[in-house]
């Protein structure tokens, strides 16, 4: 990281934060179209994430959200526009390539293997690290085992920080939608990313669930420095976690700045109350 | 144990501590005895005698860490120094604070041999408490665990006048805490290696400097009546209760014990840190609270304490999960815990059983007993006890009945946790057993409170010798504050506060919260309310436990409406008459309690609500409210009348008022004479 924190936080954690200054270009995306048939998801979309920002994406329902998630992952081809990651500019690229790239992400609806523990899909998320082939993992034996045991410490300390110890063991299918949340997002942490990408972590969560996310979000992005792009419709959440935001709707940017200034920008304020349209 | 200690594998001469005052070999028993009279000697003893056994582990990782003594002593010894660099000095205090964890019985035992007081505090403690704590303890330093902890720490400094420095466990989240009175655990041992390399001999000579009477240790009694008072006790009073305590049970070094109760407790204290010393068996700190059952059934204890509570919710799990199983599974497993509560008891308690029952026992014990104590993690548990409040007789005879040698104990901070035990072979429901060796227990006959002496019995109350006066009298016999009885064995039954135990106007005991426990162990009554105290006879309120009537109702076709109809049903007046006439029966048998058994009865006709101000936020009958809610109906018992009319005031859910009217029938139970019957109710 070329800039971190400007300032450290403030000796007794409770006065207000200083604000976070970054230098760095993660990824850009430059006049970003995307067209399903004749409808247009997004429409010249342009906006960078900074390296070790917390970036909120947000809009109304429908606005594009999603599938600009989908874009830089590599899920969706635009048609139009680049992006470049790393200093990489890149066309044409499939989901894989971006994990291998240091893209992780998280869905809106959890997507994770309902029958299999809490661990072993964590431990699914390490799998682009393995070196051993398929042959090797089915022996279980010499370098394949000392891997494994490599990779299983990495996971576990991640169980560790989101605090998920319980549940190691439990199928996911059986746990509550709050925990089903947290296990994608060690998954994701699991495969060690530069940039993460968060579809609403927080949907479908009481307050006390909310608040936990919020923690591991801040503390993913304080203790390991990674990038983090989230989708967001709990406004609260957004203004305290983001240092920055990008507003879309319709497919179009409305506007982009701090929170505390896209929270004044008449068009957001508009955008949300359902005027002018 | 210091012969045991003595013979242990000797392959451990290579690793004796060159810096040990006298070699292993030419310290007599009597002398090493001598020397081991504070839990540092102690420490520095298992380190040379079994360097390689395990002495702590840790499940972190999801894998369980273990220390050895000789590692074990090693951090210690580091943190003693780094503690001293710091500036501690002998007579501070440093509060302890967080989950069990390997380090933070270190920092006790570390702070102990430099000769400073360890004071560990409730974790769960909100800031209020803690600030009253740590200010009147006047600790100058303190070691939390992570930065909750710290962070409730920063809260309260100001209150806190005299804490300088505070050490953290776990760095995670106090990264920009930039604080230089702030220390890491590590960096504090760290330290702890200069200062040591520094001043050679240090540590051992502040260790040689305390004896077995100086301050050990101070524990804060939770303080559920006024402020919470610190227990002062010696390294003596823990070692020897531990002692004793081990004796009894014939622990050895190879136990396993599960660290998850409070380290603030004194439970905690003797258990797993007292016990574990003198023995110098293993003891395990769970992953996190929330894994603790999991972390169970993986270490397999030998040895485990738990209040009811735990032993409860254990058993509602096991209750439910069978529910969930097939059908074949259900009825072996209801069939096969028949059996077991038939013979499962007697034949842990070495009695004579049927030879059917045996082998049905034995074929039990492959099918569901064993494999359910697997699940449990209770499979290697030879001794398993249960304290701090009456357990139900179900709970306690479920364990017993499968092999579990569950027994009750009966003791306090102030008495260094043993007063009573349950001998092996004498284990009842309704006793918390005979004195623990070395105790002596007194009733006092005014009162009916319980007193005792022992060598266990504490220093003072920090800071407070009007208390101290109060509690610890002449003769050394300490005042309990339970009133309790002595069976002709010699067994002591715990029957109520001392305060609140009453008299019948003929001058017979009336210990309103026995009688109430006693009935609200059956199902179906869920809470009851014992009058008696300057009245001719006992009486009660009863209030029925709605999911279980409901259901038993609804399995009989009897057809109801509300709460008020079901309660008012005379089936349901049967059984709770049946209930009451066998609450009778057991305080018949009880020369001393025969007096007050219950004479009339009624069913309430709504619950007891904390929201009407009748039971407190934690579901403990406010008796007063109680009294003058129901005048009317307390009166009534007390004349001929064969039913009562009740007007109440109820607040809904909603907040808003209303009046409930109705008509109760009072019954009269019977009572019984007490020759003919045992002493006491057997379990199982």
């Amino acid at each position: 990281m070329s800039e971190i924190l400007a300032d450290p936080l403030p000796l007794d954690g409770d006065a207000p934060e200083a604000a976070r200054v970054f230098d760095e270009v993660l990824l850009s995306v430059d006049n970003i179209t995307l067209t399903f048939g004749g409808v247009t998801a997004l429409s010249n979309i342009g906006f960078d994430i900074r390296k070790g920002e917390i970036r909120a994406i947000i809009g109304p329902n429908g606005a594009g959200k999603t599938s600009m998630l989908n874009v830089i992952n590599g899920f969706y081809h635009p048609q139009q526009g680049k992006i470049t990651f790393k200093g990489e500019e890149r066309r044409r690229m499939r989901p894989h390539n971006a994990a291998k790239q240091g893209i992780a992400r998280t869905f809106q609806n959890v997507a994770l293997f309902k029958g299999m523990t809490t661990l072993d899909n964590v431990m699914t998320g390490r799998l682009l690290k393995m070196k051993t082939n398929m042959f090797w993992q089915a022996i279980y034996w010499g370098p394949n085992q000392r891997e494994e045991i490599k990779h299983r410490e990495f996971c576990e300390h991640i169980i560790d920080f989101l605090e998920i110890q319980a549940i190691r063991k439990t199928p996911v299918g059986r746990l509550p939608y709050g925990m089903q949340k947290r296990v994608e997002l060690a998954r994701a942490l699991a495969m060690e990313p530069e940039l993460l990408l968060l579809d609403e972590p927080m949907a479908g969560m009481n307050i006390e669930e909310k608040e936990d996310m919020s923690r591991f979000i801040l503390d993913v992005n304080d203790q390991f420095g990674t990038t983090i792009a989230l989708i967001e419709h709990d406004m609260s959440v957004v203004m305290d976690l983001s240092d920055r935001v990008v507003v879309l709707d319709y497919g179009r940017k409305l506007a982009d700045g701090t929170p505390a200034a896209v929270s004044r920008d008449q068009k957001v304020i508009d955008a949300y109350l359902g005027v002018g349209h | 144990m210091t012969e045991r200690a003595m013979t242990a594998p000797s392959g451990s001469d290579s690793r004796v501590q060159p810096l040990d005052p006298a070699p292993a070999a030419r310290v007599s028993a009597a002398e090493a005895e001598a020397a081991m009279d504070t839990f540092p000697k102690l420490l520095l003893h298992h380190a040379r005698v079994r360097p390689t056994r395990p002495a702590i582990r840790e499940k972190d990782f999801g894998i369980w860490q273990s220390w050895s003594w000789d590692e074990a002593a090693g951090e210690i010894r580091k943190l003693a120094c780094g503690l001293a660099a710091l500036g501690m000095g002998r007579g501070d205090r440093i509060a302890i604070i967080g989950d069990n964890r390997p380090r933070l019985y270190w920092t006790m035992t570390a702070a102990q041999a430099i000769g400073a007081v360890p004071v560990p505090v409730y974790q769960d403690a909100v800031a209020d408490e803690m600030a009253f704590v740590l200010d009147h303890a006047e600790v100058r330093f303190a070691l939390a665990e992570d930065q909750e902890q710290v962070d409730k720490l920063l809260e309260i400094l100001e209150r806190c006048p005299k804490l300088e420095i505070m050490i953290f466990d776990d760095s995670r989240g106090l990264r920009h805490y930039q604080q230089d009175w702030l220390h890491d655990f590590e960096a504090v041992q760290e330290k702890g290696r200069a200062f040591d390399a520094a001043n050679p001999g240090f540590y051992e000579g502040e260790i040689a400097r305390a004896t077995g009477s100086d301050t050990g240790i101070m524990l804060y009694t939770s303080g559920t009546t006024g402020k919470p008072k610190g227990v002062v006790l010696s390294f003596d009073n823990i070692l020897k209760s531990a002692k004793a305590g081990i004796e009894f049970e014939g622990l050895r070094e190879d136990e396993e014990v599960l660290a998850y109760l409070p380290m603030a407790w004194v439970g905690d204290h003797i258990f797993s840190f007292g016990q574990s010393y003198v023995a110098g068996f293993c003891v395990s700190c769970p992953e996190s609270g929330e894994t603790v059952l999991q972390d169970l059934r993986e270490l397999g204890p030998t040895y485990f304490f738990a209040p009811p509570r735990i032993y409860e919710n254990i058993l509602t799990t096991v209750t439910i999960r069978m529910e969930d199983a097939s059908r074949i599974k259900r009825k072996m497993f209801k069939y096969f815990m028949e059996v077991a509560k038939r013979a499962g008891s007697r034949i842990l308690d070495g009695k004579a059983v049927s030879v059917t029952d045996r082998l049905l026992y034995g074929i039990g014990r492959v099918l569901v007993y064993a494999p359910l104590k697997n699940t449990l993690g209770f499979s290697r548990i030879r001794v398993a006890y249960t304290a701090g409040e009456a357990i139900g007789p179900d709970i306690f005879e479920f364990y017993r009945s499968l092999g579990v040698n569950l027994k009750q104990l009966y003791g306090s901070t102030e008495a260094s946790v043993f007063i009573t035990i349950q001998p092996n072979g004498e284990i009842f429901a309704d006793s918390v057993g005979k004195p623990a060796p070395g105790v002596e227990i007194r009733i006092d006959e005014a009162t009916g409170e319980v007193l005792f002496r022992s060598p266990g019995v504490f220093i003072e109350y920090y800071k407070n010798p009007e208390d101290t006066r109060e509690t610890k009298t002449e003769g050394g016999w300490v005042h309990t504050g339970d009133a309790g009885v002595m069976t002709e064995d010699g067994h002591l039954k715990i029957i109520d506060r001392a305060k609140d135990v009453g008299r019948l106007e003929d001058g017979s005991l009336f210990a309103p919260k026995f009688l109430e426990n006693k009935l609200k162990f059956f199902p179906k009554i869920k809470e009851a309310v014992a009058f008696g105290h300057e009245r001719p006879f006992v009486t009660a309120f009863v209030n029925i436990d709605m999911e279980a009537v409901g259901a038993w109702a609804e399995r009989n076709g009897i057809p109801y409406a509300s709460y008020r109809e079901l309660a008012a049903l005379p089936e349901v007046y049967a059984q709770v008459k049946e209930n009451v006439e066998q609450v009778n029966r057991d305080l018949a048998a009880d020369p001393k309690l025969a007096g007050a058994q219950i004479r009339r009865f009624l069913v309430l006709h709504k619950e007891l609500d904390a929201d009407d101000g009748e039971l407190t936020r934690t579901r403990k009958v406010r008796r007063n409210v109680v009294v003058e809610r129901y005048a009317e109906l307390v009166d009534a018992l007390y004349s001929d009348a064969k039913t009562a009319h009740a007007e109440t005031e109820v607040t809904y859910e909603d907040g808003s008022k209303g009046v409930m009217q109705a008509d109760l029938r009072i019954e009269d139970a019977q009572s019984f004479e007490g020759a003919s019957q045992p002493a006491l109710k057997k379990a199982g």
